[in-house]
């Protein structure tokens, strides 16, 4: 190829015609578009069904005991059923046991960590008025460092009864829900950060304390109607 | 390297070329981006390795099916286009295997498109050759390209994390060599298998020198 003479690489690119060239790149963009769209449309409900069964599994793991669930939207007028209501609102899911009890309330939260927001999903238990349990749905932290948030078996035991009371007028929570320095835990409302990721592991207790702090009064309020969904299902 | 201008035949070496003597990225270094970044575990190679071949393929053989019918002034374009096309369908497939495995390789399936040794071998081979020494050629470079990411994988797993394919591999008090999956720990061990590749190589030159001085002194 690289003997070619000039005149005769002149000579090839003459003979190129637009019309080759433009029905060249339409073929393939043709096929392309073709392929792509096909390709969307095969796998897109598989997808869908693969993203609700992250969340379902999520959700059974967070909510201790939790055999079926519904889900509400907490509104400015309160928590009503997700399917009878068009309003936007927070997203919640009730879990509830074999016998329709309310074992618990999920809802994902999310704060910027390391690398790139953290999105997790924790439980609320209002038997106790604490969390019971988060599961990390989607986080870039550095693996070996930041990603023990997911893993870390000592940093999971914060969350097996992590106090979220009220306070006495209802506004708020009685404790913020604050991390802090990795074996310094002494109230049952502290998270224990895990020694060398402090970054994430304040990301996790201030996203949790920002979002217990307006969700929590919420469920504790229209808590009857939570547990009567329970009841009516089964 | 060698750039065949004739149409080849199929012969072992047309295969054999991407795992040896060609082998995109201990002889070649293309595709570092992938290399380095996606290589924190073996699982994450292998896949890696595997959604590349796909692409590798199905590229290929659609630019050799097509080559006699695209002018080489569009030719860039082109090549992108299809390239673009199967990272697609890849990246939809990945998420309706497995989430987490989606979530794991980020953003680099995504910049596979960019992967240099896929536009190469458009360029370099699969425009010039038959549909079949194409896939042969390309499914070695595809398992030259799988096979490397794995030896990096591996050994930053291993070392890194204390497991290969997730499974632990010490006991519970092992204290896991942590910076082998971040960053850094890609450049060490890229160059570790460097040193151990190219010293091998070279070693059987001179292995083979020697046998060619011995026998034409013997003759
Ligand atoms: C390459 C690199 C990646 C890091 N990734 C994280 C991370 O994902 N999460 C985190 O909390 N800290 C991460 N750190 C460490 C933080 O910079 C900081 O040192 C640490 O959170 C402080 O923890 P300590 O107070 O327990 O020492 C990383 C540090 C380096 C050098």
């Amino acid at each position: 190829m690289n003997q070619t003479s000039a005149s005769q690489t002149q000579a090839l690119v003459a003979a190129t015609s637009s019309f080759a060239m433009l029905r060249t790149l339409s073929l393939v963009a043709g096929l392309s578009g073709l392929l792509v769209v096909l390709a969307y449309q095969i796998t897109l409900p598989l997808i869908e069904e693969n993203k609700r069964i992250a969340i379902e599994r999520a959700l059974f793991k967070v909510i201790p005991g939790a055999v079926s669930r519904r889900d509400f939207i907490v509104t400015a007028q309160g928590i009503v059923p997700a399917d009878d209501s068009s309003g936007d609102g927070k997203l919640i899911y009730a879990g509830y046991d074999e016998q329709g009890r309310l074992s618990g309330v999920a809802l994902e939260a999310a704060a910027q960590g390391y690398q790139d927001v953290i999105r997790l999903l924790y439980s609320f238990d209002p038997a106790c008025q604490c969390i019971r349990g988060i599961q990390v749905l989607k986080m870039a932290e550095t693996p070996g460092i930041g990603d023990k948030i997911a893993k870390d078996p000592q940093f999971q035991e914060n969350f097996v009864e992590l106090d979220a009371r009220l306070n006495t007028d209802a506004s708020g929570l009685a404790n913020d829900i604050l991390m802090v320095k990795h074996g310094t835990r002494s109230e049952p409302w502290q998270i224990d950060a895990i020694s060398g990721a402090t970054i994430s592991s304040r990301a996790v207790a201030r996203m949790l304390n920002d979002s217990a702090q307006q969700i929590v009064p919420k469920i504790m309020a229209d808590l009857d109607r939570l547990q009567d969904a329970g009841r009516g299902a089964e | 390297m060698k750039l065949p201008d004739q149409e080849e035949k199929i012969t072992p070496d047309t295969f054999l070329r991407g795992l040896w003597e060609e082998n995109p990225v201990f002889v070649m270094l293309l595709g570092m981006c992938p290399v380095l970044a996606v290589t924190n575990s073996a699982i994450n190679a292998l896949a890696m390795g595997l959604a590349t071949t796909f692409v590798l393929l199905c590229s290929s053989s659609l630019v050799s099916l097509f080559r006699k019918l695209i002018p080489k002034q569009v030719r860039i374009a082109t090549y992108i286009v299809i390239i673009a096309t199967f990272v697609t369908i890849v990246d939809y497939s990945i998420q309706a295997i497995s989430l987490d495995l989606y979530n794991a390789l980020g953003a680099f399936i995504q910049l596979i498109v960019v992967n240099c040794m896929i536009l190469g071998r458009a360029e370099a081979y699969a425009s010039k050759q038959r549909l079949g020494a194409t896939i042969v050629n390309g499914l070695g470079m595809g398992v030259g390209f799988t096979i490397a990411l794995l030896c990096l994988g591996s050994v930053r797993e291993i070392l890194g994390a204390g497991s290969l394919f997730g499974f632990p591999l010490f006991a519970e008090n092992f204290q896991p060599w942590v910076v082998m999956i971040l960053p850094p720990g890609g450049f060490f061990v890229l160059g570790g298998w460097l040193l151990l590749f190219n010293g091998y190589r070279q070693y059987r030159e001179r292995k083979l020198m020697e046998q060619q001085g011995a026998s034409a002194r013997g003759s």
